[in-house]
């Protein structure tokens, strides 16, 4: 299929007096690594939030894979097959790792109320092969051996791993990752982009929102640069860096 | 070698568990019926709060009218396996003659004269069916609400429905009012009553008493919903219900259908506890509203909370300790002190109260996260203290 992966048209979001969003119009190309940048508070977020159905868009339309999806409601977008993280942790902390990433596979199996509780041979089946999947998932990401660990206790880059894990369950077409290297050590981001550069090889396009400049400008294939709700530039690493208004906005107008 | 002699260990914990189950009412009997009676009415508690567990434990929501579910599948046996019919048609022919007419018509005269009388068979899957869309229906317009905001509407739920029974005895008397439902049939299984005749059901040679044949009944019920509510938290829809309950933005940005999955639950819970609320019915022969008041929903609450919210083994202990208690009190306050000041000082009924009350204080001091909880919860709740 040509055609992007990913094509949003004019999405605005007004919160009150702030336009959050104005015309934001962006496309993914598949199997990219698509960077989404901005200073703070330029609107990365809330794009994220509207094209995964957390926020309703004031106008706006929605193409994932040439089919238009409504952002009505997230469960809806990730049928879809889109998944993402979030900036803020978000794991079931009292569930272990394995059981986060069986969750995630919630969407994609179906066995109900009879199945649960007669436990019949499709039944077992379907349940075996979750814990199979959540299993390589997580030996993906590096942690298979945290797979019983409750997780509200293991470390900030394991959970955040989990978290990629579980969105990975859900079988994503676009993996949207917010600020998944937020808080972490060089070490950490380096694997991080390891794992990254491996997501994507194995057919998952990925947009990613990253506040470390170094590592979104090596690792995007593609760079979208927000600023107060506005797409200011668009294109390749190279091309983003030099782009005048992304130095203003990053370093004020005197310097450009 | 030490996984192999735990799990050996454990086995032997539970064939054990298993003996003195099966045995009790043997154990009992010398001590009069009154003791396997509590069991009988402990039993009804354990599916009770599984019930609720299922609501407040897996899905994180909070029901403070969970009793309503009771009530309706009490009131559900009432109508459909005592007398009561009758009287309804009979409110109906004097109020309403053309209805009455047509009504008596339809059903025939054997039911206009002595109410219907359906099997328990048939009862316990139509408790557990009207008591799951009465379950559905009161989580409809709850969806949006969380926390504090969900028990009050709860709350008011559960107290409508006791107020409906009470009042629902005109214009046509389908409850009988405050008066309640009397007469109600005894559970038959295979032709046999266990109410049996004089108490005593007699099985060929074997005679037993009817307390205890109720005992096995409710036993089975008993096991059958821990396995149930087992194999319910360990499936796709368990885990889709702790993680709203974890976490309701992830839930759905991980594609659960979050509304679909609350009714669900709803649901789910309100089916368990119109099970045991037909079983009540049938077993006690005889349901009025105050048998479902505001104070037994915070009762099956507290001994979800007290055992040890969401784990299956801690809130079934939660449910036998809760349901014996006040009655081993009933049974020793007044000796005790007879014993021991020559007098009763404190009548048993107040100081009852007042040791039950302190008991789930102290309980709830000394082990916040339950009496035993789920490994999880336990751990969190030693680190939050230590911090």
């Amino acid at each position: 299929m040509s055609g992007p992966l990913l094509s949003v048209q004019g999405a605005s979001k007004r919160f009150g007096g702030l336009q959050a969003l104005a015309d934001v119009s962006l496309s993914v190309q598949r199997g990219h690594i698509h960077g989404l940048i901005g200073p703070n508070g330029a609107g990365k977020t809330t794009c994220f939030n509207v094209i995964t159905g957390l926020y309703q868009p004031d106008t706006g339309s929605f193409h994932l894979n040439g089919m238009a999806y409504s952002p009505s409601s997230p469960h809806l977008v990730a049928q879809a097959g889109i998944a993402r993280t979030f900036q803020n942790l978000r794991l079931f902390g009292e569930m272990t790792a394995l059981e986060n990433v069986m969750v995630g596979r919630h969407v994609r199996t179906h066995q109900g109320v009879l199945g649960a509780v007669l436990r019949h041979a499709a039944a077992r089946e379907e349940e075996h092969a979750i814990e199979q999947k959540a299993r390589e998932l997580l030996a993906l990401v590096g942690i298979a051996g945290l797979a019983q660990r409750t997780a509200r206790y293991l470390s900030y880059g394991d959970q955040r791993r989990v978290e990629i894990a579980r969105a990975l369950a859900t079988e994503p077409q676009l993996l949207a990752l917010d600020e998944p290297a937020a808080g972490m050590n060089a070490t950490e981001k380096a694997s991080l982009t390891e794992l990254l550069q491996r997501i994507r090889d194995q057919g998952t396009t990925i947009l990613l929102i990253e506040h470390d400049v170094k590592m979104v400008m090596s690792l995007c294939d593609q760079i979208t640069v927000l600023d107060y709700g506005k797409v200011i530039a668009e294109g390749s690493a190279e091309q983003v860096r030099r782009h005048p208004d992304v130095i203003a906005a990053y370093l004020g107008r005197e310097a450009a | 070698m030490s996984a192999n002699s735990s799990l050996s260990s454990s086995r032997i914990t539970l064939a054990l568990l298993a003996t003195a189950v099966l045995i009790f009412p043997l154990l009992a009997a010398p001590f009069g019926n009154a003791w396997v009676r509590i069991a009988d009415v402990a039993l009804l508690y354990i599916m009770l709060a599984l019930g609720l567990n299922v609501v407040v434990g897996f899905a994180g929501l909070l029901d403070l009218g969970y009793v309503a579910f009771f009530a309706i599948g009490a009131y559900l046996a009432g109508l459909l396996s005592s007398p009561q019919f009758a009287a309804t048609i009979e409110s109906l022919q004097l109020d309403f003659p053309v209805v009455g007419a047509w009504v008596t018509e339809w059903v025939g005269p054997v039911i206009a004269a002595q109410g219907i009388h359906l099997s328990v068979w048939l009862i316990i899957p139509l408790a557990a069916l009207v008591a799951g869309l009465a379950g559905a229906l009161l989580g409809a317009p709850t969806l949006k609400l969380r926390g504090d905001y969900l028990a009050i509407v709860t709350l008011g739920f559960g107290e409508i429905i006791r107020i409906f029974m009470n009042n629902l005895n005109g214009p046509i008397n389908i409850t009988n009012g405050p008066q309640g439902i009397n007469l109600i049939d005894p559970v038959r299984i295979g032709g046999v009553s266990l109410a049996g005749e004089a108490g005593v059901v007699r099985l060929g040679d074997l005679s037993i008493p009817s307390v205890n044949a109720y005992y096995y009944l409710f036993l089975l019920l008993a096991i059958a919903t821990i396995i149930f509510s087992h194999r319910l938290q360990h499936s796709r829809l368990g885990r889709a219900w702790i993680a709203i309950r974890e976490d309701e933005i992830a839930a759905k940005a991980m594609g659960i259908n979050v509304r679909n999955m609350k009714l669900l639950a709803f649901a789910m819970g309100a089916s368990f506890g119109g099970v045991a609320g037909a079983m009540f019915g049938a077993f006690q022969g005889f349901i009025s509203p105050e048998s479902f008041s505001l104070t037994d929903s915070i009762a099956i609450l507290a001994m979800v909370i007290l055992g040890g919210i969401g784990h299956i083994p801690g809130v079934v202990l939660g449910a036998v300790l809760l349901a014996a208690l006040p009655e081993l009190l009933r049974h020793t306050v007044e000796p005790i002190q007879m014993a021991l000041l020559g007098q009763v000082w404190i009548e048993a009924e107040v100081l009852r109260q007042l040791l039950y009350g302190l008991a789930l204080v102290l309980i709830m001091l000394a082990r916040p996260a339950g009496l035993w909880p789920a490994p999880q919860r336990e751990q969190q709740a030693h680190t939050e203290a230590a911090a």
